[in-house]
């Protein structure tokens, strides 16, 4: 009664046949890059050492650590924070809880999806021509970290957003119904629900902000420097930069250098993102709506 | 009289003022959040004016348009003659970005048909999660896998002498552009309702039935925009191209040519130059010209995915 028809069985076999192709096109994809970080790790471990990320550049750079381009790239990520995060936060409360559905928000949106397509260099010649001329800070970490937050700031607008968006309707009309404004509906009640996200979206904005070379490579960073940056208008090595140095610029480097710089950096952009994402799972298991 | 009626509504007005302080701390707060809002439209704007700012003597005193565009020699160095020319510069990043696209699309089509409709549970999560974070490698370091990685496959499964190709930077920027395909094509997927799934699977359509008939043509144009975001990330990748592509002003007859893109020139030329010289001023207006080409690929997906939402 229930036997499958000639229909039935070919039906499921292009099933099978289609799944199959699929999950190769899948695997093709990322099979490749998980070599690529095999070969990295294997070629750039025996590089990684105490001395390694703790002390200075030596002979050229053809040896010793890269403590100024970590140290440097700390001051450039804070600074950008400091510029983007507060700037994003208030977008997106503008963008959530005060914008209509209107032209003018359609404008804002597609300045946002702007920001984030514009080539990087471009972001760098717009630090070059507006910071580093035009406001006369000279290369600095300052110029260099308004060019890098600018670049990320669709990072930080568009996770706040979501995090304010996943807030329920209901939460805020309770609030209103008790003759709460605004403002204090945002502050009691929406912020603080959605906190947690926009510290998943920061935490994104770090490991962006980390990897970025281009906008920093006029605007601040530079090849060499045998000291560590005290003030913001200092100007710093930073890791990504000396990545490109240490691979294109300098001679005689020993093989297994900027593979371990190339490590570092990665490892450092892919903990923070796998950070954020635990965070993110942690957060949608707790949540109670 | 209708006058009079109104200045009676107006006068009880009055009397129900409840602009207390919370009323004005409210008022204040919506003024900050809106400077917010309206500075990413400032940055858009500012960043035209001031790349447009340091190119502008250049394009009104030395650029000939049409040379800019048509010549093939791109040589600002040579002090009698400086040629100002990007159509080789065109070329070679037209012809990284379109080989990077041939390897993307269908893979990351294709893993988004695959994560998206077939895979279920734990395996979707895991591998949503190893896409996101395949987007987050940072381009400098794919540029030191062309180079240092690629570079000697290269030259030594195809025997030739040089790896630096438009192979090698087209097949590091598809891989870096597939997986932000991937993500963006996948919530163009999600975004078909469910009900049309079930719709079709009621009528014993097959999975892969629903996929093709129903969910595709659904997610058309969601799709698009995601190759089209792909297209404008492969073209404004900088660093990945500079290390990558051998850095050679030429136009390209094979994928064994090395070239040079609009991008790493600028990366690589803007340290070499004088502020306000005419090779300063002519890598801005290289800038000029890409901020307006993805500004009109962005425009474009823009439009495409919104097409969309209202259909």
């Amino acid at each position: 009664m229930f036997q499958a028809s000639e229909l039935n069985l070919r039906n499921k076999r292009t099933e099978s046949l289609y799944r199959t192709l699929f999950l190769v096109m899948t695997l093709l994809l990322i099979l490749p890059v998980l070599l690529i970080m095999g070969t990295l790790i294997m070629k750039g471990a025996s590089a990684i050492s105490w001395e390694f990320l703790f002390g200075y550049p030596k002979d050229g750079m053809t040896a010793g650590g890269i403590f100024p381009a970590l140290v440097g790239t700390i001051w450039l990520v804070s600074v950008a924070l400091l510029v983007s995060v507060p700037l994003g936060v208030a977008a997106a409360i503008y963008l959530n809880e005060y914008a209509g559905e209107n032209w003018f928000t359609r404008i804002i949106n597609l300045a946002i999806i702007n920001l984030a397509g514009v080539p990087s260099i471009v972001h760098a010649l717009f630090g070059v021509g507006a910071f580093v001329i035009f406001f006369g800070f000279g290369t600095s970490i300052l110029a260099a970290s308004l060019t890098l937050a600018i670049m990320t700031l669709p990072v930080v607008i568009v996770s706040t957003r979501e995090s304010l968006r996943a807030v329920p309707m209901a939460f805020r009309e309770a609030c209103w119904n008790m003759g709460a404004t605004r403002w204090q509906t945002i502050r009691r009640v929406v912020l603080p629900n959605a906190v947690p996200g926009i510290l998943t979206g920061v935490i994104l904005e770090v490991s962006r902000t980390t990897g970025e070379t281009a906008p920093i490579m006029f605007t601040g960073a530079a090849f060499f420097l045998p000291f560590l940056p005290e003030s913001v208008f200092d100007q710093t090595m930073a890791l990504s930069l000396h990545l490109f140095v240490v691979s294109t610029q300098v001679p005689n480097v020993p093989d297994n250098l900027p593979y371990g710089v190339a490590l570092v950096l990665i490892g450092m952009v892919l903990l923070m993102n796998s950070l954020s994402i635990a965070l993110r799972m942690y957060l949608r298991g707790k949540k109670k709506w | 009289m209708a006058g009079s009626g109104k200045a009676v509504n107006a006068e009880s007005a009055v009397d129900f003022d409840r602009r207390n302080m919370d009323w004005y701390v409210d008022k204040a707060i919506q003024a900050i959040v809106f400077v917010g809002g309206i500075s990413t439209i400032i940055f858009v704007i500012g960043i035209f004016v001031f790349i447009t700012r340091e190119g502008l003597t250049f394009v009104f005193d030395t650029l000939d348009i049409k040379e800019f565009l048509t010549s093939e020699y791109w040589d600002p160095s040579d002090e009698d003659a400086p040629e100002y020319g990007i159509l080789a510069l065109i070329a070679g990043t037209a012809s990284v970005t379109g080989l990077a696209m041939v390897v993307a699309i269908p893979f990351s089509l294709g893993a988004a048909v695959f994560i998206g409709e077939f895979a279920t549970g734990k395996t979707r999560e895991f591998l949503k999660v190893l896409v996101e974070l395949l987007a987050a490698i940072p381009s400098v370091v794919w540029g030191f896998i062309g180079l240092s990685i690629m570079n000697p496959l290269i030259i030594e499964w195809f025997n030739v002498p040089v790896g630096l190709t438009v192979l090698n930077a087209g097949i590091i920027l598809g891989l870096m552009a597939a997986p932000i395909m991937t993500s963006i094509a996948e919530d163009a997927l999600k975004a078909v309702p469910d009900r049309y799934r079930e719709a079709a699977e009621a009528m014993g359509a097959t999975r892969w039935q629903v996929i093709y008939k129903v969910i595709l043509p659904a997610a058309k144009n969601g799709l698009l925009g995601a190759v089209l975001l792909g297209v404008g990330r492969a073209f404004g990748e900088t660093m990945a191209v500079l290390m990558a592509t051998g850095h050679s002003v030429n136009i390209p007859t094979s994928v064994f040519d090395s070239v040079r893109a609009l991008t790493a020139t600028i990366a690589a030329e803007l340290g070499e130059t004088a502020v306000g010289s005419d090779h300063y001023g002519a890598l801005f207006t290289i800038g000029i010209f890409l901020f307006l080409i993805t500004f009109i690929i962005n425009l474009l997906a823009d439009l495409v995915v919104r097409g969309v939402r209202k259909g």
